[in-house]
């Protein structure tokens, strides 16, 4: 590992000068960073611990109901708070479902949000790599690419984004709250990170310096409540990446379907929203006919990086599921197996009571 | 530069020197305060053979940087048990079969300590599954570390309503 300087501010003004420069990484939880430096993958010449920032640990409620989740909240505090599992049950199943309890013990909310591919391209210094070394080429490009994108991809980087929490999140209209060298903004959590295009090593909006403060939902995606789910198909039950995932909630009205949340996991370089197929659902019944529609709709644009074209009816399937699922209505707790295919189907645990 | 930093450590107060901000807090246990039953698997926080509680929390060690931990409480393994008297968890991984080569048994332990502290698996073997999936074991002991924390669950309930009455 690359020595590097350490500092420790304690005012985020101190943060964002600190951070502002060169070649200088923030450290959160490090359970991403750390291992990118054990694998000389990051090289930062200069580390900056934000952890002993003020006032960034708490899940604050807001006047109007929504909520601002502190950036240094760890992941197993906001999927355990109760009132939060309450309100946005679907942000709770998917943080459960990603890593493990230990962990989760470590990684921020932020963190999490910022969070680095999983591509093994990228994580292979062996490999040339665009994000990593920009020029050089994509290695995944004819390699294995079960856990590569299949919508927004380009030819210089196929690479997707690993967080199971931004998923949910997305569908939700989360908000992230940035302070920068030039004042505080706010970024739609959508247009945070960068699809890749010709600069794969731009992955998101911010700039140097810029300290993510926290992230906001807006109390209208507490009204998906009672309908929300998320779902995740991985290559074993617990502690993996997705393959595809999906976050779908209802909002439903005497039985109709009043408006969608739909989000997808695993198959792009950023969380990715699928409108269409929220706005193709909204005054519908629920039933499998139109959420069929719903999810070919999501995968219009979808092609193949390489030899992943099962991603895509994956995805169709796995959306046609979260839905049912969403619709069948959230459970009173998060499934033994959060987000897991393998848990019960509502209409099982039903039969299951008979 | 060197930072100087505070630490309990199994009860102890300790202000180590860190002369090299990338010492994590597992080589620190293990290099520098001979603490060595943390055990180093795979250093890349997927095995959990570093597990240890941090302010009473487990972690990976493996993942964590000393420097930025300044002021935890840390408890190894070695700091479970009441001299001769082993833990409930320790106790009961033997009495189970919850090891076999016993490599990855220190960070199941602490796995499962925090587990049981965190109290939302109840005695439900899948959730306890689910809940210890970040501590691997190749020698496939998993069917007996189930067992193992059911029954060092109940057997802490019990004590725990014994100390109440």
């Amino acid at each position: 590992m690359r020595p590097f300087a350490y500092d420790r501010p304690t005012t985020i003004a101190d943060a964002v000068a600190s951070g502002a420069q060169p070649e200088t990484a923030f450290l959160g939880g490090g359970t991403n960073l750390l291992d990118l430096m054990k694998g000389n993958i990051s090289r930062p010449a200069r580390l900056v611990d934000v952890t002993r920032l003020p006032g960034l640990s708490t899940i604050e409620w807001l006047q109007d109901g929504g909520v601002r989740i502190g950036a240094l909240v760890r992941n197993s505090d906001l999927a355990h708070d109760p009132r939060f599992a309450n309100r946005f049950p679907s942000v709770a199943e998917a943080l459960l479902s990603g890593a493990s309890a230990q962990l989760r013990n470590a990684a921020t909310a932020a963190g999490n949000v910022l969070q680095r591919t999983r591509c093994q391209y990228f994580y292979d210094a062996a490999s040339v790599c665009n994000k990593r070394d920009p020029g050089t080429g994509c290695g995944a490009i004819g390699g294995l690419t079960r856990l590569h994108a299949v919508l927004g991809w380009s030819e210089h980087c196929i690479a997707t984004h690993p967080s199971d929490f931004c998923v949910p999140l997305v569908a939700l209209d989360a908000v992230v709250e940035i302070e920068g060298r030039a004042g505080r903004r706010d970024v739609p959590l959508e247009a945070l990170h960068r699809l890749p295009g010709n600069t794969p090593e731009r992955e998101t909006v911010l700039e140097p310096g810029d300290v993510i403060t926290a992230i906001r939902l807006p109390a209208e995606a507490a009204a998906y409540a009672g309908n929300a789910r998320y779902l995740k198909v991985r290559e074993r039950t617990s502690y993996a990446f997705a393959v595809v995932s999906a976050g779908a909630a209802l909002r439903l009205d005497q039985g109709t379907i009043v408006s969608a949340r739909l989000a997808l996991g695993g198959v792009a370089l950023k969380p990715w929203r699928a409108r269409a197929a929220e706005d193709l659902l909204a005054g519908a019944l629920p039933g499998a006919t139109v959420f069929r529609d719903a999810a070919a709709l999501a995968l219009a644009e979808a092609r193949p990086c390489g030899d992943n074209g099962f991603k895509i009816e994956l995805a169709r399937r796995i959306i046609v599921r979260a839905l049912t699922l969403a619709a069948a209505g959230t459970p009173d707790r998060v499934p033994a197996l959060p987000a897991s295919p393998f848990a019960l189907a509502p209409t099982q645990e039903v039969s299951a009571h008979v | 530069m060197s930072f100087d930093i505070a630490l309990t450590i199994n009860g102890l107060h300790r202000v180590v020197a860190i002369d090299d901000p990338r010492i994590t807090l597992l080589d620190l246990l293990r290099e520098r305060l001979d603490l060595t039953g943390t055990k180093k698997g795979c250093d890349r926080g997927q095995c959990g053979a570093c597990t240890v509680l941090v302010d009473d929390r487990r972690v990976n060690s493996c993942l964590a940087l000393a420097v930025s931990l300044d002021g935890a409480v840390v408890t190894t393994i070695e700091g479970v048990a009441h001299g001769d008297t082993l833990h409930p968890v320790q106790a009961a991984f033997i009495e189970n079969d919850g090891l076999q080569c016993g490599f990855c048994t220190p960070g199941q332990i602490m796995s499962a300590i925090g587990l049981i502290r965190e109290g939302l698996a109840g005695d439900d073997p899948e959730r306890i599954r689910e809940g210890m999936s970040g501590n691997l074991c190749r020698c496939g002991a998993y069917a007996g570390i189930t067992e193992a924390i059911l029954e060092a669950q109940a057997r802490m309930q019990l004590e725990h309503k014994g100390e109440a009455a």
